[in-house]
């Protein structure tokens, strides 16, 4: 079997599990690649069908390009689609300002933990990988958050040939990580084969693109003339550098992303 | 395309598994640009020495303490192929994550001190992984910078645990001498241990076989779900072992339904497919409507059937804090089949840290490993894991947690007469009567059979 081919299957299998087992269920979507290859498999899961909303934490600071995309995907696609802001925060102006992993905890974390309990969601289908960086490395498939949305991940249960936490006391909720297996190139060259439509955010103008893509004020290019989707898998296969160089609070602390993700970060 | 492997680094405590796989990652050049900086930093702001092993142990807490808590998975490539690695916990206290980075994996390297030998941990890895499943094994006997290269040293430990393995029928591949923090015989030969004939770690790896071809084998296709989203019913599910092509005659365990593949369904043009084999997600639509369940196996119409039953003999392991006991009620779930369970029988429990037999079969306690008989509520379909591994392994919760998991042996033997004459009884229990055992030496010798005549009376109300 070919590498993309078993990495689909698995990840077709996983999005079935959590429709499956997990009661109200939602697919977060960023607009970013990732994110859009896990819509992808969730229509092919289920046969062009999406039988769960997907939804956006929308911090008003996103790339403004990322925001005409996101709607105008979302009418092509008929997606039905939950944004959400932390309007509280955005009018007490919480910025970068304020720290960067106080403003990602409060626009991006908040506004999450808002949104499982307006909807009461039993799921949310989450689109991080393992090869991002090291707290994601050591992710369940299927994650649990207790009520106050927190990863206990000193002590993770049990994963063992894909048979998935489904049982968890009520208030809690799973995050499933149906892509944890692929890597940064698997996604480009999955994009690639299945031609899925992409932000053009990603492909170099005058010497930059975005390699990753985020709020506007945390979120950095890399300078690169990838112009088309061979020149990245090209440009990809020769770099040295991390993917989330270019997202600024990363480097705040040397635990950033293990400490925003212990109280429900993504 | 290159193919990938899964590999699982296991051993005991501190023998240097994190250390030997940072090495290896830097050796291949698969650190981002930075990470060296980051760890070098780490160590500086802590007051320790740099150490490989924080590459990979990304928790704080994990760096702090020197131990490595949860498994990590982590990619590298070599020429030949794709490479994750699991870097598994050697500490006993996180031996359920040992085992579910194992679960996942096709091949390991079991890692020993060449100074301490082979110790607790190394053999209840060796053990868990003979259980696993997983053949393809190399020793890598590590540290051998602290013995001075002695191949005196390396001969003895490679001994000592060659003797161990042997009896669970887990024959390694190969003993590889390795310093993890020297580097020696990771990447390349190592002109340190010169009286070594054999492969270096990458060399050995990439003379790793790929797996077997389960396309070959009969068909098992579990039932995951039923859709009904459009005018299409769509079972699916992903193939676990051989192939399914539409006009297929197919039979559907336990209840051993025959049916035909009519169609199979797709979203894509470039997924429209005929004929779809082992390891594919996919769906079928098949030509008699009948109602079907999550957990059924689709078997191809004259292939060899699975087990159907209620009672399964295992091989189990227990992860659980609290022991397995009789009486307790468990959750099986075996492929994509759930059902209530419970303990029938403990037939022997071994300590796996040294393979001795315990006396005390009266629970199952943490890190044990059994065998025993399990009740199933309802009859599930399944396989003998050697047979088929997808449908020949399971695992049990025990309320919201997994906390045991285990292989399917077979069916159990029933010697124990008094059960074997009770089910003997039952089956020819007279529907309305008296029936007479006649017993010699606890053996059942006939039964006697009387029917009552049952008159019910002009209104039903019976007599």
């Amino acid at each position: 079997m070919e590498h993309l081919d078993m990495l689909e299957a698995e990840s077709i299998y996983i999005l079935r599990e959590a429709y499956k087992k997990l009661g109200k269920l939602g697919m977060l979507w960023s607009i970013g690649k990732d994110s859009t290859v896990l819509l992808w498999l969730a229509k092919k899961a289920f046969y062009g069908h999406s039988p769960f909303p997907f939804i956006h934490v929308d911090t008003k600071r996103k790339i403004p390009a990322m925001i005409e995309y996101r709607d105008k995907i979302a009418k092509e696609l008929g997606l039905d689609l939950i944004v959400h802001t932390n309007e509280e925060a955005v009018k007490a102006g919480i910025s970068p300002e304020n720290g960067r992993l106080a403003c990602c905890k409060a626009l991006k974390t908040d506004g999450l933990k808002q949104v499982v309990q307006k909807y009461g969601f039993d799921g949310l289908i989450v689109g991080v990988r393992r090869d991002e960086e090291g707290s994601r490395s050591k992710e369940r498939v299927f994650s649990e958050r207790k009520e106050d949305d927190a990863w206990d991940y000193a002590n993770q249960p049990p994963e063992l040939w894909d048979q998935f936490k489904t049982d968890f006391p009520k208030g809690h909720h799973i995050r499933v990580h149906p892509i944890l297996a692929w890597n940064e190139i698997d996604i480009w060259e999955y994009i690639k084969r299945e031609n899925i439509p992409i932000i053009d955010l990603y492909f170099a103008k005058n010497g930059k693109r975005y390699r990753s893509l985020g709020c506007e004020c945390c979120t950095g290019q890399i300078d690169s003339d990838a112009d088309t989707l061979e020149k990245i898998i090209e440009e990809l296969k020769h770099t040295k550098s991390g993917e989330r160089a270019g997202r600024k609070q990363d480097q705040e602390d040397s635990y950033a992303m293990q400490k925003l993700r212990k109280e429900g970060y993504m | 395309m290159k193919d990938s492997l899964n590999i699982v680094v296991v051993g005991h405590v501190d023998h240097g598994k994190s250390t030997v796989l940072g090495r290896l990652l830097y050796d291949t050049d698969a650190l981002p640009l930075g990470t060296i900086e980051k760890v070098k930093k780490i160590a500086h702001d802590t007051g320790k020495p740099f150490e490989y092993a924080y590459l990979l142990d990304a928790f704080e807490e994990e760096q702090k303490q020197g131990i490595t808590i949860d498994i990590t998975q982590i990619q590298f490539s070599t020429a030949k192929r794709d490479y994750t690695i699991i870097d598994a916990p050697g500490h006993k206290e996180f031996l359920k994550n040992m085992i579910s980075g194992a679960a996942n994996a096709k091949a390991a390297l079991l890692v020993v001190d060449a100074k301490e030998g082979v110790q607790e941990q190394s053999k209840r890895h060796g053990y868990m992984l003979s259980l696993l499943g997983i053949r393809k094994i190399y020793v890598l006997i590590n540290k051998m910078d602290l013995v001075d290269y002695d191949e005196k040293i390396y001969q003895k430990v490679a001994e000592d645990m060659k003797n161990f393995l042997l009896p669970l029928g887990v024959k390694p591949l190969d003993y590889i001498p390795v310093s993890g923090l020297n580097g020696d015989n990771i990447a390349n030969k190592s002109p340190n241990i010169g009286w070594y004939k054999g492969n270096s770690l990458i060399e050995a790896l990439d003379l790793l076989e790929g797996d077997e071809n389960l396309s070959q084998k009969s068909l098992r296709f579990p039932i995951q779900d039923v859709y009904k989203f459009d005018e299409r019913r769509i079972i699916a599910g992903r193939i676990e072992a051989g192939k399914i092509a539409v006009g297929d005659e197919i039979v559907i365990y336990p209840g051993g339904r025959k049916t035909k593949v009519a169609k199979i369904p797709y979203w894509q043009d470039r997924d429209k497919k005929d004929i779809v084999s082992a390891g594919e997600s996919t769906g079928i639509q098949v030509s008699d409507e009948f109602f079907n369940n999550r957990g059924e196996i689709i078997v191809k119409s004259g292939d060899k059937p699975p087990l159907v039953t209620n009672r399964i003999k295992v091989s189990l392991f227990w992860m659980g804090k609290n022991p397995m006991r009789f009486g307790q009620k468990y959750k099986l779930k075996l492929a994509t089949a759930e059902s209530a369970a419970e303990l029938l029988s403990i037939e022997k429990i071994i300590d796996s840290a040294n393979l001795l037999k315990r006396d005390d079969k009266t629970e199952i306690c943490q890190n044990d490993v059994a065998e025993a008989v399990i009740g199933l509520k309802e009859e599930i379909a399944c396989d003998i894991f050697d047979e088929c591994q997808a449908t020949g392994r399971f695992v049990i919760a025990d309320g919201y947690d997994v906390a045991g998991g285990g292989i399917v042996l077979g069916l159990p033997k029933e010697d124990n007469a008094m059960e074997k004459n009770m089910r003997y009884i039952m089956e020819h229990l007279p529907k309305n009567g008296e029936l007479t055992i006649v017993m010699e030496d606890g053996k059942i010798q006939r039964l006697e059979r009387v029917e009552k005549e049952i008159f019910s009376g002009l209104f039903g109300e019976g007599i």
